[in-house]
């Protein structure tokens, strides 16, 4: 309860949860994470860091884990029996994967956005606020002031201000995925993780979205995880390769496209896979 | 990559392998071009005078053909890592070819007006220079052929004596022209001719760069060998 007051005094209306940490330190340190369902084991001894405030673009064939990562981050897998996680995924000093750590505030610091858009069956507005009210008590024109600030970081807002009260069902797919980001900046998080947010979106739209992810990582920690390598490289700042549920390497992106270090990585970027 | 595993679509390898092959053939021309031009000077062959400087259009008509595959290939495949390099090294080398085949053509051309003056002096110097650069410009075209980053490395370092070997000439040639004014309008043409062999060497040096990066994905060393020292010679009559 003292954390939602805290948030909501932090809150001026137009800004982005504080972050204590300094921009040096990784957001989220991921160390020795394995992870299994049953005895399928998708992740090995991953170590990655999120730098914080930078898009982190994860690559790699489908099941290389790339995608398991991503639900590790939020602790997705928590409600499948069979399915766990070991290891240590480091955010704000305490371990996430750790059953203490409260899931709804986790899952209220680590937003995600999935590969197709997940509107609500209600209006523009109730999709916004509906999350936010799971954390926060506000007033009616706090919470309308909030609705406009998601909807402005989501690129939205001119798009649909003069119809908040009508169902998102009716927007297009394009502006459906941007009224899903702006439901998760809503509850103002501290990390974003992409799930192949563009892969049902056509060219504008996909560019729409990248534009959307370039401004938010003023102030969101961003993961990515991507089919599409061109979205990787236009998008990320450091780029991960994931194959058989190792990370292969991870680099700048512009190292990554031009001169990557290993082999494999090679081999895929350039359409080699054998 | 010639060692790499075959790309999934197999039109994109053949593209890379077209790619290969126009400069390769660029390659082959520039080489003749310069074989003719240096028998044109040492055996005052005009004939092959003629054919070097007929060779340079089609190099230019290749380079010009590289340039505009590069551009599709950039705008359709989107190469990216060692494809890239690859593709962007082509487009650099094939330029250092076409220069190449100019200072090939001119040397050539000199070799027409040389050819009317009778030389008291002997062209050992300026032999053992063409020679030099010929066998630099082979080794890095076999290079390019292989993707030998090792072979590229060491034309990048043979670069010296060719550079140590103009500025000995620059001297001598000077030495000439002050010892008799009727010198001058010949060894300012061979003067122009040693810099022009000196210039391919260095073009064959900014290929094995680019070929070194294209393999490696580093670059060579800053510093690289580079010995030509005349623009500060300064060399005085005798009082």
């Amino acid at each position: 309860m003292g954390e939602q007051q805290d948030r909501q005094a932090s809150f001026g209306g137009v800004q982005a949860r504080a972050t204590s940490s300094n921009m040096n330190e990784p957001r989220i340190a991921i160390r020795n994470l394995d992870f299994y369902y049953g005895d399928n084991r998708a992740l090995k001894s991953i170590q990655l860091d999120l730098p914080d405030r930078q898009v982190t673009g994860m690559i790699g064939p489908s099941g290389c884990g790339k995608s398991t990562l991503l639900r590790v981050m939020n602790r997705m897998y928590d409600l499948y029996p069979g399915q766990r996680a070991t290891g240590e995924v480091m955010m704000d000093g305490e371990n996430i994967i750790d059953p203490s750590v409260d899931l709804n505030s986790l899952r209220a610091r680590v937003g995600m956005v999935f590969q197709k858009p997940t509107p609500f069956p209600m209006t523009i507005h109730e999709n916004i606020t509906f999350g936010v009210r799971l954390h926060e008590k506000l007033s009616k024109a706090a919470m309308d002031e909030r609705v406009e600030w998601s909807l402005t970081r989501g690129a939205l807002w001119e798009e649909v201000k003069d119809r908040l009260h009508t169902s998102a069902m009716g927007l297009s797919g394009g502006q459906q995925q941007r009224l899903c980001i702006a439901r998760t900046i809503a509850v103002r998080p501290e990390v974003i993780l992409f799930d192949e947010p563009t892969s049902a979106l056509d060219p504008i739209s996909t560019l729409k979205i990248e534009e959307l992810i370039d401004e938010l990582k003023n102030d969101f920690t961003i993961a990515i995880v991507t089919h599409n390598m061109q979205q990787a490289a236009r998008c990320a700042d450091q780029v991960a390769f994931f194959y058989l549920g190792e990370m292969v390497e991870v680099a700048p992106a512009g190292q990554m496209f031009t001169a990557p270090r290993e082999r494999r990585t090679q081999e895929y970027i350039t359409g080699r896979f054998g | 990559m010639s060692d790499a595993p075959e790309h999934l679509v197999k039109s994109y390898d053949q593209e890379l392998k077209r790619l290969r092959n126009m400069m390769t053939q660029m390659g082959g021309i520039v080489e003749s071009q310069v074989a003719l031009a240096a028998d044109a000077i040492m055996q005052r062959d005009a004939a092959s005078a003629t054919r070097a400087v007929e060779e340079d259009p089609k190099v230019n008509a290749l380079e010009r053909e590289v340039e505009t595959f590069v551009i599709r290939l950039l705008a359709l495949r989107q190469p990216v890592a060692g494809d890239l390099r690859q593709i962007v090294a082509a487009l650099k080398i094939t330029g250092d070819l076409e220069r190449i085949g100019d200072y090939a053509a001119n040397v050539a051309k000199r070799s027409i007006v040389l050819a009317q003056f009778s030389l008291p002096y002997s062209l050992a110097g300026l032999a053992h220079m063409a020679r030099l650069v010929q066998g630099q410009l082979k080794s890095i075209i076999d290079a390019l052929g292989d993707n030998d980053a090792e072979k590229a490395t060491e034309v990048w370092r043979s670069d010296q004596v060719v550079d140590d070997i103009y500025n000995a000439l620059f001297r001598e040639l000077i030495t000439y022209m002050m010892e008799d004014p009727r010198n001058i309008t010949p060894c300012t043409h061979l003067l122009f001719i040693a810099k022009n062999l000196e210039r391919i060497g260095d073009h064959a040096t900014n290929i094995a760069e680019n070929l070194y990066y294209a393999v490696k994905g580093e670059s060579l060393p800053d510093t690289r060998p580079k010995g030509d020292t005349s623009a500060y010679a300064v060399i005085r009559p005798r009082e």
